[in-house]
């Protein structure tokens, strides 16, 4: 599933310009026709819905106006909520980068049998409920949790610390949620390095440090944007876990479009929401991509 | 290679990191089956004791029960349908150089970007507006949406893998299109499509913002029911149920890595 982004492989059979039997390679288009219809009515059309009902101007949906964009992009309250969970993306991103790469890198040295197992323990928290995970990290960061005991029996303090509903917490439960995601593109990447280029650096007199920093880095660049990519999008997304570890003090995009669509049943405010939202993901998303273009040229230079 | 301080600063840094990164991923997991066996009323680790109550208490839950019952029923069709549609729609697509098609793979990736709980509200205002209440049906409508990309993709995936070679031959031994498809094709993708099943099925079952959307009231969903018992108070009933999904999706996911290697379909 992390292979989503990869482009697909060169397909030799297929290529266009072949003469005579491409109907062994590929099969017949309209069978997609049965998925295809599928996704129009009830993938497009209600993304078309969503645009339009962000249109009312009023929750009872009487008349059209700008009026619910005008009243998240002016709000000081709404755009900071854009902001804080935005900003939740970047930390996040940030630190299973920090952690995720030295894994990535144990396992391609790691032996073959050795490997399947840690992509194995890698993979589970991909598989694993979300609310197993987040209801694992109240366990942890609670005032009975496992941390604040260490810190209690260490005696580093006398009463136990407000970890859970904090940034902090957050962060790491967060983290560890999405750390396939960005571990696994990096292994993909860092397995396609040629590693006569190394030896080739440590050949030249360079030590480890350098020949990482100088070769390895810049080649596996296109894999640690990938990682980014699903990190960050995943990251401002997870519902769950925010609500859960972030509790009801820090709110963000998500919580604030369920909010308003259920218990406010405000459906225009919600579908600005939404569609502010996206186009937030979206643009972060072309971002990446288009910084991944650029990457695999400067990769493959 | 000179074994001297600066290859052994930077191995024992990415040690370091890498075994820490380790203990991040895999602690969580470990701590809630070791909390589910505590002989206490609270969460506290390491436990005061030790006992199976929970165990028990489980047993005569009936809320988590029914809620597990109908998201597993909900995931089964899902599953069912993602892989019908999703196949059918990869062997269209895979391997096919027409813009239509790589078009089409794009529109069929893009639910895996985009917000689910976005796509559950969109969802909710579709049915609403076209009349259908919600129920059982709305709900594997939209998870297919959410979890037949994972089919195509590992599908798309094993057809690209697969060798021309051995579909030319069984043409030029006589053997019709059907036949072929049924002989060569289908056993070769076979461990693409269980795969990318898998992972549909566990993305069906643990779903969470497209089911709070297009659930009807009686329609209890175990990651639901499981996030609301948390919320309310923090029972280790929820612990010991948490304990008993790990285990089936640990015993499915090796299953699964025998059958279709899927540590090497998700990795790419």
């Amino acid at each position: 599933m992390t292979a989503v982004f990869a482009p697909m492989p060169p397909d030799p059979v297929a290529a266009p310009g072949r003469p005579g039997r491409p109907w062994i390679a590929a099969y017949d288009i309209r069978l997609a026709l049965p998925l295809g219809a599928f996704f129009l009515v009830f993938f497009l059309a209600p993304l078309a819905l969503l645009v339009l009902v962000s249109f009312y101007a009023d929750p009872v949906m009487t008349r059209f106006g700008l009026d619910q964009y005008a009243r998240f992009l002016l709000d000081p309250f709404s755009l900071q909520v854009l902001g804080a969970t935005l900003w939740l993306g970047v930390e996040v991103t940030a630190l299973t980068l920090l952690l995720g790469l030295p894994l990535a890198l144990l396992l391609t040295w790691a032996p073959a049998r050795l490997r399947g197992l840690l992509t194995l323990i890698v993979l589970l928290p991909l598989l694993t409920s979300v609310v197993v995970r987040t209801f694992a990290w109240i366990v942890i960061l609670g005032r009975q949790g496992i941390v604040n005991a260490s810190l209690l029996a260490l005696g580093l303090t006398d009463t136990p610390l407000k970890l859970l509903y904090t940034e902090g917490g957050l962060v790491l439960a967060l983290a560890q949620v999405q750390m396939p995601l960005m571990v696994l593109p990096l292994v993909t990447a860092l397995s396609r390095i040629d590693p006569n280029l190394a030896d080739a650096s440590a050949a030249l007199g360079a030590g480890a440090w350098r020949t990482f920093l100088r070769v390895t880095l810049p080649l596996c660049l296109p894999g640690i944007v990938a990682g980014c990519l699903l990190t960050f999008a995943a990251a401002i997304t997870a519902f769950i876990t925010q609500s859960l570890i972030g509790g009801g003090q820090m709110l963000f995009m998500p919580m604030y479009l369920y909010q308003q669509a259920s218990s406010l049943n405000n459906w225009p405010f919600a579908a600005a929401i939404a569609i502010v939202f996206l186009v937030a993901v979206l643009a972060c998303v072309t971002v990446f991509n288009l910084v991944g273009r650029l990457s695999r040229g400067y990769a493959q230079a | 290679m000179r074994r001297d301080f600066d290859w052994f600063s930077f191995h024992a840094a990415v040690l370091l990191l890498a075994g820490l990164c380790l203990v991040l991923l895999a602690a969580p997991t470990v701590i809630v089956v070791v909390v589910s066996f505590t002989s206490g009323f609270s969460l506290r680790f390491p436990p005061p004791g030790y006992s199976l109550r929970w165990y028990a208490a489980l047993m005569e839950a009936e809320q988590l029960r029914a809620a597990a019952w109908n998201s597993l029923v909900v995931a089964g069709w899902t599953t069912l349908l993602s892989v019908v549609l999703g196949t059918a729609a990869a062997l269209a697509i895979a391997r096919s150089p027409r813009l239509s098609a790589r078009l089409l793979d794009s529109l069929f990736l893009s639910p895996l970007v985009l917000p689910a709980l976005a796509f559950g509200l969109a969802a909710l205002m579709l049915f609403s507006l076209a009349g259908i209440p919600v129920s059982k049906l709305t709900l594997v409508l939209g998870h297919t949406v959410v979890c037949v990309p994972f089919v195509v993709r590992t599908t798309v995936a094993a057809l690209s893998q697969m060798d021309p070679v051995l579909l030319e031959s069984s043409t030029s031994l006589g053997a019709s299109r059907l036949y072929t498809f049924r002989r060569v094709t289908l056993p070769l993708i076979r461990p693409g499509i269980l795969a990318g099943g898998f992972i549909a099925f566990m993305a069906s079952f643990d779903n969470v913002p497209v089911s709070l959307f297009l659930r009807d009231a009686a329609t209890d969903m175990l990651p639901i029911r499981m996030w609301q018992d948390l919320e309310g108070r923090l029972d280790v009933t929820v612990a010991a149920a948490s304990s008993l999904l790990i285990l089936v999706t640990v015993v499915l996911a090796v299953v699964m890595e025998r059958a279709a290697g899927l540590s090497r379909r998700l990795a790419g």
